[in-house]
């Protein structure tokens, strides 16, 4: 990379020239560099070739692949799983023509998704059907999503200005919409939170407690940054006790003392307890964030809205705060990421999410005679599926990030 | 800076909002939920101390039971299907044939050992039948409530047969294999201080860790209750390599619970419960119902409920006792189905045969 | 502050316009709120618990926790109190945390050096590292380390290394040295050595400032204090005829290892687990750190003629140290926080204790309180160490 620049200014080299100079400057600088590219190459040689070995040989990867349904969607009933499969359809089309309106890092995440859709969807033409499944085979559900995005992408262009409105509308409404599309009520059978699970788990979670602790953590913020003690002791108290402590044990008192605090000692799911303690967690780090955000703000937005007449109110929520949004967002993003990764906790207060899911997949007795059991396949599988979720929106962050400094110097 | 006061306003509600207010999305729906299995959770009911459970769980029209979330195979478990089966069950099933008529008016709430007392406590389920020990201190600190022992366990070892352990004496020193949050960690280390002898433990949260753990050798020696160890011994790689040790270490009399201050309800679990055991001593069975009730035998009618109203003393129908062994029959064919000779496990029923066969089991009159 | 336009006659402005009367009754009415609003959660979790029969008490603290610890720093057994059994959590927390900060700080500086490395291989090797250890959840991965524990072979068929490190499912076995009678004795010069450490700092620090350059005094502090100690060492061996600590060889008995030092599998586990997450972000603190010292910095020390290795020790580092303290901070605080997650592979850390006292008592209120206390003064003691080794630095720069 260095070493493009200088080589490409020279006129007159030949393409191999370049290639012996690159590896020359980069590889084999000096005495130790060539040391440390042998001991590497062979090292990296050695791992891979193992590596793909032991991933040709492996036994156990049918575990993830028969059980995927338990992986994405654990007991979500199987006469129900259209639903979820609707909400996968609509969130594709969606990203799909805003691809289209707004292009840039979004078209490049809806491409990118729709690569690897397309690869998914190719192995799942195997996966088995359930008796009784209302619903559409899994590689059809795949290969749909590709089309909806690659499709929106003209469609959004076309349409343009006009659609850019609905669409902000459509993403602001999409999260009642898909709850309401895959818990039910309002005609629909309603599925009980309890029977949710898996990868379905961990994204509603997620997307939950950044979605639901976004007001609380603004507000946190604003009250952090208060004139009036009594409003900002509270709020620097709340937020420094639960940085303070691990989630797991926000989960727990979630788990244990949410309902005793409810009257009557009512029953609550808890696919709530989690969210709520996921939501109350990650207002105090979000909370954090947005302060850093209005920090940043130079003085003078303030006193430059005040001067024109506005009152505190419409300071804030028209001049600093979409100012200090903006300029967090690639922070927000990293937070998501965090969250995301850290819902695999709710784990230790006994739901089953993804990695819940592929635990009990790993501990099924159909598998105690594959030799060394089927662990490293199937948390492979999940690790996978993790890992691309939050890779996407880390280069998403950067993205944004990278857009923002070359825009604002 | 700013004369913000609407906004931290605007904060503290929010806040309150999302502290108490982030919860009551429980369901609202009618309760009958068609298609998807098992009803909504929250009947709205009022507060406990006006109405009974039993009310609560008639009006709801389903009964909430809290069952074991690690696959007890036996015991319960949960097959592919998502359809619940096993000895414990099979009395949430008598607890719903009893009060609806219908079996499959339960629902199941799998519960870790941690939190199933606290499910009880906090009014999440209505029955606990999930191979729990009756203690003093569960029935007294606790908070609880036991019906009669419908298994008498006891905690046990498992060994590797070519370890050449024959009782918990040759363990001095061992590497243990337990579960946290049970009495099973306590009894554990009680045996061994009195035996003088040591060990170190391996302590998981998780039963399927635990049995995995054994299985993988990191532990010298397996405990859980011998009904455990069991199910459990179907669940290794090599089964034939493993043996129970005849030592036992503790009594276990395991039993459905239901929270305390509710005698009602309380007297309605024991007495369907008591239904099995009696259906058993009378040979009545789900194959041979319809006979005796032509019976002529004064007692046989009243435990049918053909005559008198035994049931309505303690809230129930007077036929429950007919229901229950209609739906799941009397306590052997519970037992054989689940545990009987003619399954992996076929466990010998030792305690767990009535009084007038040398065991434990013994039903008051019902009268 | 915005307390703007002068006002000449308040009394023209009714009370409920008053900025400062609406900013009381505002803070009032959201205090009566707060205050409402917990003393009613407060009134329901009592009436819970009172249904439950379950007041919240400290009492069971001085009750026998007859609940057996896997490993512990201090001696346990289950006679013990459930206060004692909540210590050993805490400590428990404290070593794994202790020792993978250590870990975790040495393999990000080195991840963090390597993502800067001039060979294009290595740095990408390093980066591959981060995006893959980064974008998983840190208890998927010791959910794994642990698993991989258990591939080891039984105790019985141990992996044998020269005889002092045995390799099994259960963990590593180490041989270990072990105090003997003129221990006691030789613990004196430690402390002595100890002494002397920090009169070796006060005398550098003073000659630093007395002469007006910059340096850092606490490797010749060490240094004193580890030759003193040695020296110690030898002199109590030669005079009582016995050393202070012989090396202690594990022997492989019945069921276990005798003798030596055994880290259990779910230490290893999670220790490996936490160290390998935690050094990607301080390698990446390390790397910014670093690349945030100007450029000028740099040419400026090689044009002086310092080699590479001396510009990195001398110029660079010391800056970027400064950059790199609060971050790393924040760091520190993750991996403690995070070793909570021990819960899922059976380390006794003070969430699983804690976890464990409330199973077996029911005491959920007061147990929440006192692991809440725990890692919050935990954080507090963490951040104050930091900010006071971070004024340290500080001070260095003139």
């Amino acid at each position: 990379m260095v070493a493009d620049g200088t080589t490409a200014r020279l006129p007159d080299v030949t393409p191999v020239q370049r290639i012996t100079t690159w590896v020359r400057t980069n590889l084999f600088s000096t005495w130790y560099n060539t040391v440390i590219t042998i001991v590497l190459l062979y090292g990296l040689a050695n791992a891979l070739v193992g590596l793909a070995g032991w991933i040709a040989q492996a036994q156990g990867w049918t575990a993830a692949f028969t059980n995927m349904k338990l992986i994405l969607a654990w007991t979500y009933p199987n006469d129900q799983i259209w639903r979820p499969q609707l909400a996968v359809l609509i969130v594709a089309a969606l990203l799909g023509l805003s691809a289209g309106v707004w292009r840039g890092v979004v078209q490049l995440v809806t491409i990118g998704a729709a690569l690897t859709t397309g690869a998914l969807a190719v192995p799942a033409v195997g996966l088995p059907e359930f008796a009784g499944t209302v619903g559409l085979p899994s590689w059809l559900v795949l290969a749909m999503s590709v089309a909806l995005l690659l499709l929106g992408i003209p469609l959004g262009r076309r349409a343009g200005g006009w659609l850019r409105w609905g669409l902000i509308v459509l993403w602001i409404a999409i999260y009642p919409i898909i709850i309401l599309v895959v818990r039910g009520g309002i005609g629909l059978p309603v599925v009980e939170t309890k029977l949710w699970g898996g990868l379905m788990l961990t994204l509603l979670l997620a997307i939950s407690g950044i979605v639901l602790s976004f007001p609380i953590g603004v507000a946190l913020a604003l009250g952090r940054r208060s004139r009036l003690p009594v409003i900002r002791i509270f709020c620097v108290a709340y937020i420094e006790l639960i940085r303070g402590v691990p989630l797991v044990t926000v989960l727990y008192m979630g788990s244990l003392l949410l309902p005793l605090f409810l009257p009557g000692g009512e029953s609550v799911d808890q696919f709530i307890r989690a969210m709520v303690a996921v939501t109350l967690f990650s207002a105090a780090y979000l909370a954090e964030n947005v302060r850093g955000g209005l920090q940043a703000l130079p003085a003078g937005q303030t006193e430059a809205a005040r001067a024109l007449g506005l009152n505190v109110v419409q300071t804030t929520f028209l001049i600093t705060l979409p100012q200090a949004l903006r300029a967090i967002v690639p922070l927000l993003v990293g937070q998501s990421i965090g969250l995301f990764k850290d819902t695999s906790l709710v784990v230790i207060v006994g739901l089953i999410d993804l990695l819940g899911a592929a635990q009990n997949v790993v501990g099924q007795p159909d598998w105690l005679g594959t030799p060394g059991g089927v662990w490293r396949e199937t948390f492979l599988v999940i690790a996978a599926i993790y890992w691309i979720f939050s890779f996407t929106m880390s280069r998403v962050s950067k993205r944004i990030e990278d857009s923002f400094a070359t825009s604002r110097h | 800076m700013r004369r913000s006061l609407v906004i931290p306003l605007a904060a503290a509600l929010s806040l309150i909002i999302a502290a108490c207010g982030g919860a009551p999305a429980a369901p609202t729906a009618a309760p009958e939920a068609p298609t998807t299995a098992p009803a909504p959770t929250a009947a709205p009911a009022a507060p406990a101390a006006t109405t009974g459970r039993l009310e609560t769980i008639t009006a709801r029209g389903t009964v909430i039971c809290g069952v074991n979330n690690n696959p007890l195979p036996g015991f319960a478990s949960v097959d592919a299907s998502g359809v619940y089966s096993g000895f414990d069950v099979d009395f949430c099933k008598a607890v719903a044939a009893a009060l609806f008529d219908d079996p499959s008016k339960v629902e199941y709430r799998p519960l870790s050992s941690q939190d199933r007392f606290t499910a009880l406590q906090t009014g999440e389920i209505d029955v606990l039948i999930r191979n729990s020990t009756w203690t003093l201190g569960r029935d007294g600190d606790v908070g609880l409530d036991w019906s009669p022992t419908t298994f008498y366990d006891g905690q046990g070892m498992m060994v590797r047969k070519d370890s050449g352990i024959t009782s918990i004496d040759d363990m001095d020193g061992a590497t243990i294999c337990v579960q946290t949050g049970t009495t099973t960690e306590l009894n554990l280390a009680d045996v061994f201080r009195a035996k003088g002898l040591t060990f170190q433990p391996v302590v998981f949260p998780d039963g399927d860790q635990t049995r995995s753990a054994y299985d993988a050798g990191q532990c010298d020696g397996f405990t859980t209750d011998k009904s455990g160890l069991v199910s459990s011994i179907t669940l290794l790689s090599n089964p034939a390599d493993h043996q129970i040790l005849s030592d036992t270490m503790s009594k276990e009399p395991l039993g459905p619970s239901v929270l305390q201050g509710d005698p009602k309800w309380a007297d309605a679990v024991n007495w369907i419960t008591y239904a099995t055991f009696q259906a058993e001593e009378y040979g009545i069975t789900s194959a041979n119902l319809a006979e005796f009730s032509a019976s002529e035998v004064p007692e046989i009618r009243r435990f049918l409920g053909i005559e008198g109203e035994l049931g309505k003393g303690v809230g129930l129908s007077n036929d429950f006792a007919a229901r229950v062994i209609k739906h799941v029959g009397n306590y052997a064919e519970i037992y054989n189905r689940n545990l009987g000779p003619d399954t992996p496990f076929n466990l010998p029923r030792g305690l767990n045969a009535l009084y007038t066969e040398g065991g434990l089991l013994y039903s008051p009159p019902f009268r | 502050m915005a307390s703007s336009i002068p006002r000449t006659s308040r009394s023209s402005i009714p009370f409920y316009r008053d900025t400062r009367v609406i900013a009381v009754l505002v803070q009032v009415i959201f205090a009566v709120a707060v205050v409402a609003g917990c003393w009613v959660l407060y009134q329901n979790m009592i009436a819970g618990l009172t249904r439950a029969n379950l007041l919240p008490t400290f009492s069971f603290l001085n009750v026998p926790a007859s609940f057996p610890i896997a490993e512990s720093v201090i001696p346990y057994d289950p006679s013990m109190t459930y206060s004692q059994a909540f210590v050993v959590g805490l400590l428990n927390t404290a070593r794994v945390a202790i020792i993978g900060i250590v870990l975790a700080t040495i393999l990000g500086v080195i991840l963090g050096i390597f993502r800067l490395s001039s060979n294009w291989l290595l740095s990408n090797v390093a980066m591959a590292y981060v995006e893959i250890v980064r974008n998983v959840p840190l208890l998927l991965q010791l959910i794994f380390w642990f698993y991989l524990t258990k591939m080891f072979p039984r105790v019985q068929e141990s992996i044998n290394l020269g005889d002092a490190v045995y390799l099994h499912n259960r963990g590593v076995t180490l041989a270990w040295p072990e105090p003997t009678a003129s221990f006691s004795n030789w613990l004196w010069w430690v402390g002595g050595a100890l002494l002397a450490a920090v009169a070796i700092y006060v005398v550098r620090q003073i000659q630093f400032r007395r002469r007006d350059r910059p340096g850092v005094a606490v490797p010749y502090a060490i240094l004193g204090w580890i030759v003193i100690a040695g020296v110690g060492y030898v002199l109590t061996t030669a005079f009582s005829g016995m050393a202070p600590a012989v090396l202690v060889f594990p022997e492989l008995q019945r069921f276990n290892f005798v003798g030596g030092a055994t880290v259990t599998a779910s230490f290893a586990a999670l220790l490996i687990g936490l160290v390998i997450y935690t050094a990607v972000y301080i390698g990446e603190i390390v790397r910014s750190g670093i690349l945030a010292v100007s450029k000028g910095q740099r040419e400026a020390a090689r044009a002086l003629g310092l080699s590479q290795g001396q510009t990195l020790r001398l110029v660079i580092f010391p800056q970027a140290l400064r950059i790199m303290i609060p971050p790393m901070t924040s760091q520190y605080l993750n991996l403690t926080k995070n070793s909570s997650l021990a819960v899922a592979i059976a380390y006794p850390d003070l969430f699983y204790i804690a976890n464990t006292i409330n199973n077996q008592t029911g005491q959920a209120v007061p147990v929440i309180l006192m692991l809440m206390v725990s890692y919050l003064s935990a954080s507090l003691f963490t951040s104050l160490l930091m900010n006071w080794y971070n004024r340290n630095i500080q001070l260095v720069e003139r």
